[in-house]
C-alpha cells in the first residue's frame, strides 16, 4: 500500500455504493462512473427522461462584500455587475496572460452579495485566488452542501412535484426554495445540453431529498462516465481538458460569455491579449471535429491538414450515444477553423479522415420560458 | 475437443487443433463498460505474444487487445466491427475477436486454465 491521501466522499457516497456505482477516484473523491446501466443507456436515459447527478465536489461559495458583483469583474471577463438579481453567468478566471484558471458559474444575489460554483478540481486554488485578490471581502465557502443535479426533458415536471415554484425559473436563474422544510439553492443550469436544475442540499438532508427525487419513475441516477459524454455532445467544455491556462477564452469560442461592456472597458486579467483576440487575431479556435469513420478519436490525438502538417490536438473525443458516432473537440489552427474542413486525425499512426463541424453535437434544449 | 485458457490480461483462447479463438473475458468485458468499437487485425497478420492484436473501445476510453502468442491471423469476427455490443452481450461466443494459428503449442503451457483463471480473479477482489 502507498500512502495516498484518502479521496474525499460526498454526502451521497453511501447511496452510490448501494446503487451499484462502479466508484472512481475523480478530483481527490471517491466518485461514481457509472451505476449498473451503463454509461450508454444512463446517457440515453437522460436525453429521453432525467438523470440525477451528485456534484457535490464542486466548490459551492459565498462570496460578500461591498459592490462584490462590480468588483468581482476584475477576476473575469464576464458580466456580473450587469446581471438581474438571481441570475447566473457562466465565466472564467484569466491569469494576466489572458489563459483560463478555471470556469465557473457566479449569480448575482445583490450589488453585495454573489453565489459561485466552481470545479471540484481548481476549487482550492480558486478560494485562494478570490480571497488575495478581494481581502476585504467575505468568502463563505460551503463546505456541508450536497450539490445534485437533475437534467433532461422530465426534469422541470418531476422537480415541480417538490418544489412548483421551480417550473416557472427561467435558464440561468437562481433562487433559495424551501422544500419540506429543508432549504435549497436552486439553479437553472446544467452540463448536459438539456432542461434541469442543479440543487445544492445541505449535506446531512441530501441522501434523504435524492432518494424522493430517485423514486419518481422518470428518474435514474447517473455517473461521471455519461456526465462527461454527455457535455462533449453538448459541446461544453471540461477544465483541464477543453480549457486550461494555455487557452484563452477566445480561442475556446468563449465569446458569447463576455459581455459587450466588458469587451469594450476590459479590466479583468489578461484584457489586452483577450481583447485582441476579440480583434480578430486568435492564432487558433476550439472547434468540433467529426470523424468520417467509427474510430473514436480520443484527447490528445492529432489534427492534420491535406499535407500531413500537424494543425492541431483533440482535446475531448469519445463515442456519441445519441448520435450512435464517434465525436470530438479539439483546437486548430485558425485556417481550419470553419465547419466542414476536412482535416485527417492520427489515431494509432494511422490518418483518419474527419471534417470540422459546427457544435453542439446535439441541439440544447434549454427552458426560455 | 477443444481446450480453454486465459491470460492475466483477461483474455481467453479455446485452442482447437493448431489455432485458437481469442476474444476478452467476461470480467474484461464488464471491466471495459459499453463496447462502441472494435478494430481488427488483417487476415495473414503475423502477431506476438504482448503485442497489439485488436483495438477495443468503450464510451470512456480505448484499450489494446495483445497476442496472447505468438501467432498468425487466420481469421477475424467482422460481427463485432458491425456490431460492438457483441462483446458485452457474449464475450466468450459471438464476441470472439481473432482466430490465430499457433506458432508454437509450447507457449500454452504459460497460460492459465479455467481454474487458475477463476482464482486469479478471486484475487483482484
Amino acid at each position: 500500500m502507498t500512502d495516498e491521501t484518502p479521496l474525499a466522499r460526498t454526502p451521497l457516497h453511501e447511496l452510490h455504493v448501494a446503487l451499484g456505482a462502479r466508484m472512481v477516484p475523480f478530483a481527490g473523491y471517491d466518485m461514481p462512473v457509472q451505476y449498473p446501466a451503463g454509461i450508454l443507456t444512463e446517457h440515453l436515459h437522460t436525453r429521453a427522461q432525467a438523470g440525477l447527478f451528485d456534484v457535490s465536489h464542486m466548490g459551492q461559495a459565498f462570496l460578500e462584500g461591498e459592490d462584490i458583483a462590480r468588483r468581482f469583474e476584475a477576476l473575469v471577463p464576464g458580466d456580473i455587475a450587469g446581471l438581474a438579481e438571481g441570475a447566473i453567468r457562466y465565466t472564467q478566471f484569466t491569469d494576466a496572460n489572458g489563459g483560463i484558471l478555471d470556469d465557473l458559474m457566479a449569480t448575482r444575489l445583490s450589488d453585495d452579495a454573489l453565489f459561485l460554483v466552481v470545479n471540484a478540481g481548481c476549487k482550492r486554488q480558486d478560494f485562494a485566488h478570490i480571497a488575495a485578490r478581494l481581502d476585504d471581502c467575505r468568502l463563505v465557502v460551503l463546505e456541508d452542501r450536497a450539490l445534485v443535479a437533475l437534467q433532461g426533458p422530465k426534469a422541470a415536471e418531476v422537480f415541480a412535484r417538490f418544489a412548483p415554484e421551480a417550473a416557472a425559473m427561467a435558464f440561468m436563474t437562481w433562487r433559495r426554495l424551501n422544500v419540506e422544510g429543508v432549504e435549497l439553492f436552486v439553479s437553472r443550469s446544467g452540463y448536459t445540453g438539456e432542461d434541469g436544475y442543479e440543487i445544492s442540499i445541505p449535506g446531512d438532508k441530501a441522501r434523504a431529498f435524492v432518494e424522493k427525487l430517485l423514486a419518481q419513475p422518470e428518474v435514474k441516477p447517473i455517473g461521471l462516465g455519461a456526465r462527461d459524454s454527455l457535455r462533449l455532445e453538448a459541446g461544453l467544455c471540461l477544465y483541464g481538458h477543453d480549457i486550461d491556462a494555455t487557452t484563452s477564452p477566445i480561442e475556446a469560442g468563449l465569446l458569447w460569455s463576455i459581455g459587450k461592456r466588458r469587451r469594450a472597458e476590459g479590466g479583468f486579467p489578461g484584457a489586452a491579449r483577450i481583447q485582441g483576440e476579440i480583434a480578430g487575431a486568435a492564432a487558433r479556435k476550439r472547434v468540433g471535429v467529426l470523424p468520417d469513420g467509427k474510430a473514436p478519436a480520443r484527447e490528445g490525438t492529432e489534427i492534420a491538414d491535406a499535407d500531413g502538417r500537424i494543425i492541431g490536438k483533440i482535446t475531448s473525443g469519445g463515442f456519441s450515444p445519441s448520435l450512435q458516432r464517434p465525436v470530438a473537440m479539439g483546437y486548430v489552427e485558425a485556417a481550419f477553423a470553419k465547419a466542414d474542413t476536412p482535416v485527417t486525425l492520427i489515431v494509432r499512426g494511422k490518418p483518419l479522415p474527419a471534417r470540422v463541424a459546427a457544435m453542439p453535437f446535439t441541439p440544447h434544449r434549454y427552458f426560455r420560458g | 475437443m477443444s481446450k480453454t485458457y486465459y491470460t492475466r490480461d483477461h483474455e481467453y483462447l479455446i485452442v482447437e487443433g493448431e489455432t485458437a479463438i481469442v476474444g476478452i473475458t467476461d470480467y474484461a468485458q464488464e471491466q471495459l463498460g459499453d463496447v462502441v468499437f472494435v478494430e481488427l487485425p488483417e487476415i495473414g497478420k503475423k502477431v506476438t505474444k504482448g503485442g497489439e492484436a485488436a483495438v477495443v473501445e468503450s464510451v470512456k476510453a480505448a484499450s489494446e487487445v495483445y497476442a496472447p502468442l505468438d501467432g498468425e491471423v487466420v481469421e477475424v469476427n467482422t460481427a463485432i466491427a458491425d456490431d460492438p455490443s457483441l462483446v458485452n452481450q457474449d464475450a466468450a461466443g459471438k464476441g470472439w475477436f481473432v482466430k490465430l494459428r499457433i506458432a508454437d503449442a509450447k507457449a500454452l503451457d504459460g497460460l492459465m486454465d479455467e481454474a487458475a483463471y477463476t482464482a486469479y480473479l478471486a484475487t483482484l477482489g
